[in-house]
């Protein structure tokens, strides 16, 4: 038994200081706060990203019948709603942007998105959409905080507005656009809170068999317990 | 009628011999602690990952434009593919934990020495072999560290002198890594490595059963024949292959002992694992890294490329030393010096327990320059880490180096005959 605790002790001593010096990197970016059972806020973010990113950033890994699923939207409400360049349900979210064109037009072709929140974090797309400001260097007029010399142009801008670079170097409050700061930030929130669950679609479903994997485990770790303690009664 | 069934097998395979001599009548020392169960648990990760591994090849396309796709496919597309999928990946992070808590245990406790050398070499081996393996499995998801990564180890093979060149051409099948190299490394992962793993794994265990386990104590507890009244030897049934030779002291059948108390290691062992599978499957970035979440980039450089992190205190070693061919050397000098630990050490007192106390801080220097060295493989180098590294690094060397010079003439406590439990 000493010698377990002191296992323990050294394994936890060790992964404290890992993670310590994991954690002393990284940018300041904000909280998206996600919520993946937040059905509603997923079905706006699906909207978004059917509106807005679509045209050039595919999801080519996820289809549209099990996004449907997923989020409770009904197959017909689905096709009818969200599908607009007639593929079938089954088929995965892609679009038809040349890419050797767009690698053209926007200096790389625009990356499929499905992964991304995994690859950069959903606080990292949560920052970075709120992040965009005038640079009149930029080819589209627009430079981004997060993501230095980006290619894409502000696609939400009709919503945010316009920002700028105070003398600090922070981006300062968006004027001119038709919503609120406020109204803004959950549109984004509710596309980030989408790509997340884009990203591992059965992120869900194992969180909740984790937790009776592991009240199953606990039971069983119990009952091996009592067992081999009674078969080792007769050792001395 | 199984009782007819049995004898029919045994006359012409010896089925229940084998069963007795291996399980159920094998002496095992009885005051095994904690750290004997990550023999048994590296076997259970073993068996996880061929599983695993079969069904995953049912759906995985070995190459370069789909392998990728076909992960993505089955973490979405195929019933329970994500969880098969997480099965491997965090199993080869805890294949890892285990062999490493599995190697401290040999080293606090002496298992490498006479007569185990040989059971210690097919240990290392096995070792050697799955590092192999995980190398060429880190390929196939065909992410961009997966491709960074196998690019710069296959390079290290460039600083041989003279045949390097052709011998990373050789390795990759392609002047750059490409869909070439990973269906070899493919064919390698699935078929070739297990199969040798496995084999080795056998003889690892063959040897052990051959020359007895070793304990927490160092001590024997297989006595010359005779030598120990029968009033003191172990009640217990031992196969013949044993007690013929020698009077059995404080062991007990491995089954159903061992058996059961296993089990319960294994209850205690998957609840860690399945935590982390559930619920950080990514190992917070360690078992699983970001840049792997987008495809195989050759033109595309991840901005710090670092190897899994149990490849770690290799590449630190690796990293630190400033002359490419040099640090190869070096990197794989480190492992060649566990092979050799049985000469390093010329003591015959087995156990951390009996030994002195320079025997056991030069251990714990050790085990810390080892965790340093991995840490550090994971992060970027910045001057003041490769100095740490350095020092780290002669900490990693020193080990063996004192160990041959003290163990000679060390002075040890005396060691019980007998184990108390």
């Amino acid at each position: 038994m000493k010698n377990l605790i002191k296992a323990l002790a050294f394994g936890l001593v060790t992964l404290v200081s890992l993670s310590a010096l994991a954690s002393s990197g990284g940018a300041n970016l904000d909280h998206a706060n996600n919520d993946l059972t937040d059905k509603e806020s997923l079905k706006n973010g699906f909207k978004t990203y059917i509106n807005y990113c679509l045209g050039c950033h595919q999801l080519q890994y996820q289809r549209y019948n099990r996004t449907f699923k997923d989020l409770g939207i009904e197959e017909a409400d689905g096709i009818e709603n969200y599908m607009y360049t007639g593929e079938k349900s089954g088929d995965h979210i892609t679009n038809t942007m040349p890419k050797k064109e767009a690698a053209k037009w926007f200096g790389t072709a625009p990356p499929d998105l499905t992964l991304e929140a995994r690859l950069r974090s959903p606080d990292w797309i949560y920052t970075y959409l709120r992040s965009f400001y005038m640079d009149s260097e930029r080819p589209f007029g627009v430079n981004n905080k997060v993501f230095k010399d980006v290619g894409m142009p502000h696609v939400l801008q009709d919503l945010q507005g316009v920002s700028s670079l105070d003398e600090h170097g922070n981006v300062t409050p968006a004027m001119g656009g038709s919503l609120t700061t406020e109204e803004y930030d959950i549109v984004v929130r509710d596309l980030t809170n989408f790509l997340e669950y884009v990203g591992e679609p059965s992120k869900l479903e194992r969180e909740s068999m984790g937790y009776n994997v592991l009240i199953f485990l606990f039971v069983f770790f119990i009952i091996s317990y009592f067992l081999k303690k009674e078969y080792w009664k007769d050792v001395h | 009628m199984l009782t007819n069934f049995m004898a029919w097998i045994d006359k012409r395979l010896p089925v229940t011999d084998a069963w007795n001599k291996h399980v159920a009548q094998y002496p095992a020392p009885k005051n095994f602690n904690f750290w004997y169960f990550f023999g048994s648990l590296a076997m259970l990760v073993l068996v996880n990952q061929i599983l695993t591994g079969i069904w995953l090849t049912m759906s995985y396309e070995p190459s370069g434009d789909g392998a990728f796709a076909s992960v993505e496919y089955i973490m979405r597309d195929v019933d329970y593919g994500w969880l098969l999928r997480y099965m491997h990946s965090t199993g080869a992070s805890a294949f890892f934990i285990v062999v490493y808590m599995h190697m401290m245990r040999g080293l606090m406790y002496g298992s490498y020495q006479k007569p185990r050398e040989l059971l210690w070499i097919f240990g290392m081996l096995i070792f050697l072999v799955l590092m192999a393996e995980a190398f060429m499995g880190y390929l196939l998801p065909w992410g961009n560290m997966s491709y960074w990564g196998a690019q710069v180890i296959i390079s290290l093979f460039g600083a041989i002198p003279v045949i390097g060149d052709d011998l990373t051409l050789w390795i990759r099948g392609d002047y750059v890594i490409s869909g070439a190299t990973l269906n070899r490394f493919f064919a390698l992962h699935v078929i070739a490595m297990p199969l040798v793993l496995v084999i080795l794994v056998f003889l690892h265990i063959l040897a052990l059963h051959e020359v007895g386990s070793n304990n927490p104590e160092g001590t024997d507890v297989k006595k010359p024949k005779g030598s120990v009244p029968v009033e003191e030897q172990s009640k217990f049934t031992f196969h013949k292959q044993y007690t013929d030779k020698y009077d059995i002291v404080d062991a007990i059948p491995f089954h159903p002992y061992y058996s059961v108390k296993d089990i319960m290691g294994v209850a205690g062992f998957l609840i860690l694992f399945c935590w982390v599978m559930f619920f950080a499957p990514e190992g917070g970035g360690y078992f699983m890294e970001a840049p792997n979440f987008e495809p195989a980039n050759g033109l595309k450089t991840p901005e710090h490329i670092a190897p899994v992190w149990y490849f770690g205190p290799f590449y630190t070693i690796l990293r630190v030393i400033p002359d490419k061919l040099l640090g190869a050397i070096g990197m794989f000098s480190a492992i060649i010096v566990l092979f050799l630990v049985p000469w390093f050490d010329r003591g015959v007192v087995k156990s951390v327990k009996y030994r002195s106390k320079l025997h056991l801080l030069n251990l714990i220097q050790f085990s810390v320059c080892f965790v340093v060295l991995g840490a550090l493989g994971t992060l970027p180098a910045t001057p003041l880490y490769n100095n740490i590294g350095i020092i780290a690094t002669f900490g990693y060397f020193g080990f063996f180096v004192a160990l041959w010079f003290y163990s000679k003439n060390e002075k040890c406590k005396p060691v019980p005959e007998r184990v108390s439990h």
